[in-house]
């Protein structure tokens, strides 16, 4: 591979900088599409960007916290004194 | 679902209805403890500044006139709120933390995982290459846990804004109206949280059961 090569396409090390733009269609044309350029040659990245992906997808599960039934209880107190107030 | 039918909610509440306001205050309540959290220092805190904001939200309600949507008011006036309890617990705000998370480079990924620059070949290439995760384990409860616990572990900002983005579904734009926040910050946030996220994952799910590999 000619260095000249080397210095026009994305490095690895720039991918995994782009990942989260290009997961939120926040590339420019000519980003994407040195972006899936890379992603299409390099099955390293490729991997990487699954792993993002199954981060998201882990994520994704988890429950968010509930409101307890004090804090619960409180707020509609609150709501009731509004409510009722002139 | 409350996004469609913002005017009939706030119908709905300055009419009175409590069971319409007590569905948005459960919908919305891990949001906003995230959000206060990013603020002031402690949960309890966080918990009472969430009331405080419902309590002006009911007092300001006449006076919501649409022009954002409901949840991007309710959380800006959350984000104000705080900002005044913080102040007054003498709490440095941590400005910084939402409005210039450029200011100190992370990388996504550890730079000794890569060639470095000045290789002959391939500078910047992987060197120590991700390996594929366990698909079977990934949505394991233990799995899960260590997901949780690295979000719990991520500075405030970056803890709210995947919170947001990847817990509660929102869009980048609901995130940034909410949070007052640009395209760009939004992202930066969103990227460093993932990735910290997907380390943890993968040391993980990748720790050597006994061998090491090279």
């Amino acid at each position: 591979m000619s260095t000249v090569t080397e210095t026009t396409e994305l490095s690895c090390q720039e991918f995994v900088e782009l990942v989260t733009a290009y997961l939120d269609g926040g590339l420019t044309e000519r980003e994407r599409s040195r972006f899936e350029g890379h992603l299409g040659a390099c099955g390293h990245c490729a991997e990487y960007l699954e792993q993002i992906r199954q981060t998201i997808r882990v994520t994704g599960t988890l429950r968010a916290e509930d409101l307890s039934p004090e804090a619960e209880a409180e707020l509609l107190e609150a709501f009731r004194g509004w409510r009722s107030a002139p | 679902m409350i996004e469609q039918s913002d005017a009939q909610l706030v119908t709905a509440l300055r009419a009175g209805d409590e069971e319409a306001y007590r569905l948005l205050v459960r919908e919305w309540h891990a949001p906003l403890l995230r959000v206060a959290q990013i603020f002031v220092p402690s949960r309890a805190i966080a918990e009472e500044v969430i009331q405080d904001t419902w309590l002006r939200v009911l007092g300001a309600l006449d006076r919501f006139e649409g022009r954002s949507s409901l949840k991007t008011w309710v959380f800006r006036i959350l984000v104000n709120t705080a900002k005044t309890r913080a102040q007054r617990e003498g709490r440095t705000l941590p400005f910084s933390a939402l409005e210039e998370p450029g200011g100190v480079p992370e990388a996504a990924v550890d730079a000794s995982r890569f060639l470095p620059a000045d290789h002959e070949r391939r500078p910047g290439h992987w060197q120590t290459a991700p390996r594929d995760l366990p698909e079977e384990r990934l949505l394991a409860g233990e799995t899960r846990e260590v997901v949780r616990r690295a979000i719990d572990a991520l500075p405030p900002s970056q803890r709210a804004v995947i919170s947001l983005r990847d817990v509660e579904g929102w869009s980048g734009e609901e995130v940034r109206n909410a949070l007052d926040l640009s395209e760009v910050n939004q992202r930066v946030l969103l990227h460093r949280a993932r990735a910290k996220v997907r380390a943890a994952l993968e040391d993980y799910l990748t720790a050597p059961a006994g061998a090491e590999s090279a």
